[in-house]
């Protein structure tokens, strides 16, 4: 990066230590922060919406699609989430490439399950065999995504069933006296009001999303954990910047950057929590009225 | 072609290293992953029931130790809370792992005493070791906030009987923090079993093969390229280990809570929130 590296066999000290850490991998390691930022910020509000969808199928008078949303949340308990991850990102790629296999080979006539072998015909393949390496990232990237989003929108429904339920019953019924349908009361009573039951949950849920994010690794992203290991292990003198190990080093960076995480996303609920009991019936709200007053 | 009693006579052990050292390459039959997975289980309850049982105790110290005036004492816990419920464990078992094997191969030193290194680094110890640390944090956090919400009565009660110090601690306020941190705590040990899972996707090798269940699983998947059925296999036995967890933890909730009427005891929800 900086012309003093070209010969980093001749540099020493801080002058070395600047070059090896800007070299070209080492950019990919800092891109892969914001490999793990994306992630999160695409499954977070996904997860939300996959979880409201979830409460609302679980609350529904309509008994299929109450069992649709039950299931769903019922999903998560007793099962690990890994087990889950490893799960959906083989299923949904098999389920995808199925069903385009059906429509792009419809006379297609050997079996695609043929011993131990998953076979569908070439132009169904997702990517197609002769995309660009980075299609094949990006593919691998969203099936991650989807993967996460299903089964913290799981997690979500729960939250959000259980804050649907805690909104006191008086106001929904004061909605009613005053003529509201269903419809209304949901839209501009009871979603309002569930906010500030959902929060905890919801809070205690992105730190836990936070802290899955490593897990990327195990569904072939290479995102922070795979370059430090990836980084950090022994390098030969063959190597430009020979060194020991030092994953050690790596991973006690990894969880620096996870705590300082944690620690600021603490802070910054708190606030939002603070904020949304502004003016409710609940003991939080009761305290920052009278320290107001 | 092998009757299924044949394969789990081969293999119901094999995790443990006994019977058949190979696993099956080929023709992979139901029973074969049923046994297998099962077989894996067995590291999985290993992990979960002994990183609980130390870590209850370890939970209780760290616990006393948040809530104690000395700032020698408060801080040191509110550290280790803090780093072990702040990051994730995978990166625990992967810096674990990595320090561990920065000891000295030879072995260490101690007065002439040689003390061996190298077990240090192996799963069933390293491993367990880091969940062992991993749940005290967070059970530590569940029974300080029980020790916060003592009864301020009972409290009270206890001063004006003239019980003070330790034997109002072992009998007013240790029960009655466990007796509020039950619900929270079940929860706690539902997600260490479910963490358990994580083990041998960290950095820790599977010696000769032998795994946990979703070791397993994942090998028949990669295998087979079916995950439809080793993994809902892994999902089966762990639903059958959070019911026997849910069923002893609410026996002892029964009996924390014995004394009190029983439409006040704060019984274990059949839901419990699966969020820790």
């Amino acid at each position: 990066m900086f012309e003093s590296c070209a010969d980093p066999k001749s540099i020493e000290g801080l002058s070395w230590l600047l070059c090896y850490l800007t070299t070209g991998k080492h950019l990919d390691f800092y891109w892969s922060f914001v490999t793990v930022l994306t992630l999160l910020a695409i499954t977070a509000p996904v997860a939300l919406a996959f979880g409201f969808a979830g409460a609302m199928a679980a609350r529904s008078h309509f008994l299929p699609l109450s069992l649709i949303g039950k299931g769903y949340t019922a999903m998560v308990r007793g099962v690990p989430d890994i087990v889950f991850f490893l799960f959906f990102v083989i299923a949904l790629d098999q389920g995808i490439e199925w069903l385009n296999h059906q429509v792009q080979c419809p006379d297609w006539t050997e079996p695609i399950r043929k011993g131990l072998e998953f076979r569908v015909c070439p132009e169904a393949k997702v990517p197609l065999n002769s995309a660009p390496q980075s299609v094949h990232k990006a593919y691998g990237f969203a099936l991650a995504v989807v993967t996460f989003a299903l089964v913290f929108g799981a997690f979500a429904a729960n939250v959000l069933y259980g804050a649907m339920l805690a909104v006191p019953r008086a106001q929904l019924e004061t909605a009613e006296a005053y003529g509201m349908s269903h419809r209304q009361v949901f839209r501009r009573i009871l979603v309002p009001q569930m906010w500030v039951y959902a929060l905890p949950g919801l809070s205690n849920l992105w730190m836990i999303l936070i802290k899955a994010t490593p897990l990327l690794f195990l569904l072939g992203v290479q995102d922070v954990v795979y370059w430090a290991r990836e980084l950090g292990g022994a390098k030969t003198s063959a190597y430009e910047y020979p060194h020991p190990d030092w994953r050690l080093w790596y991973f006690l960076f990894l969880l620096v950057f996870y705590l300082a995480f944690t620690k600021l996303s603490e802070k910054v609920l708190n606030r939002v929590s603070a904020r949304l009991s502004k003016g409710q019936a609940t003991a939080a709200g009761e305290a920052l009225r009278k320290a107001g007053a | 072609m092998t009757t299924c009693w044949e394969t789990i006579n081969a293999y119901a052990l094999r995790s443990l290293g006994y019977g058949e050292r190979l696993l099956p390459r080929s023709d992979f039959t139901l029973c074969q992953q049923f046994t297998l997975i099962g077989s894996g289980m067995l590291w999985n309850i290993y992990f979960g029931v002994l990183a609980l049982l130390a870590g209850f105790f370890l939970a209780n110290a760290l616990a006393l130790a948040k809530a104690a005036h000395s700032p020698w004492l408060r801080k040191p816990a509110e550290w280790f809370i803090f780093v072990f419920r702040g990051s994730p464990l995978f990166i625990q078992f992967f810096l674990a792992y990595e320090a561990l094997q920065m000891l000295p191969k030879a072995g260490i030193d101690v007065f002439g005493i040689t003390v061996q290194t190298a077990w240090t680094t192996k799963a069933w110890a390293g491993a367990l070791f880091v969940l062992f640390l991993n749940t005290a944090a967070y059970s530590a956090e569940i029974f300080h906030g029980a020790l916060r919400s003592i009864p301020k009565g009972d409290l009270e009660a206890a001063d004006a009987y003239g019980i003070t110090g330790w034997s109002r601690f072992i009998r007013i306020e240790w029960p009655t923090m466990l007796r509020l941190a039950w619900p929270a705590y079940t929860n706690e040990a539902i997600f260490l079993f479910h963490s358990t899972a994580l083990v041998f996707f960290s950095g820790f090798p599977a010696f000769q093969q032998r795994g946990d269940a979703l070791y397993y699983a994942n090998y028949f998947a990669d295998k087979t390229f079916n995950p439809f059925i080793p993994y809902p296999i892994v999902a089966c036995y762990f639903i059958l280990l959070t019911l026997v967890v849910i069923w002893l933890f609410g026996r002892v909730n029964r009996h924390l809570n014995r004394h009190l009427p029983s439409n006040m005891g704060s019984k274990i929800r059949l839901r419990p929130q699966l969020i820790r």
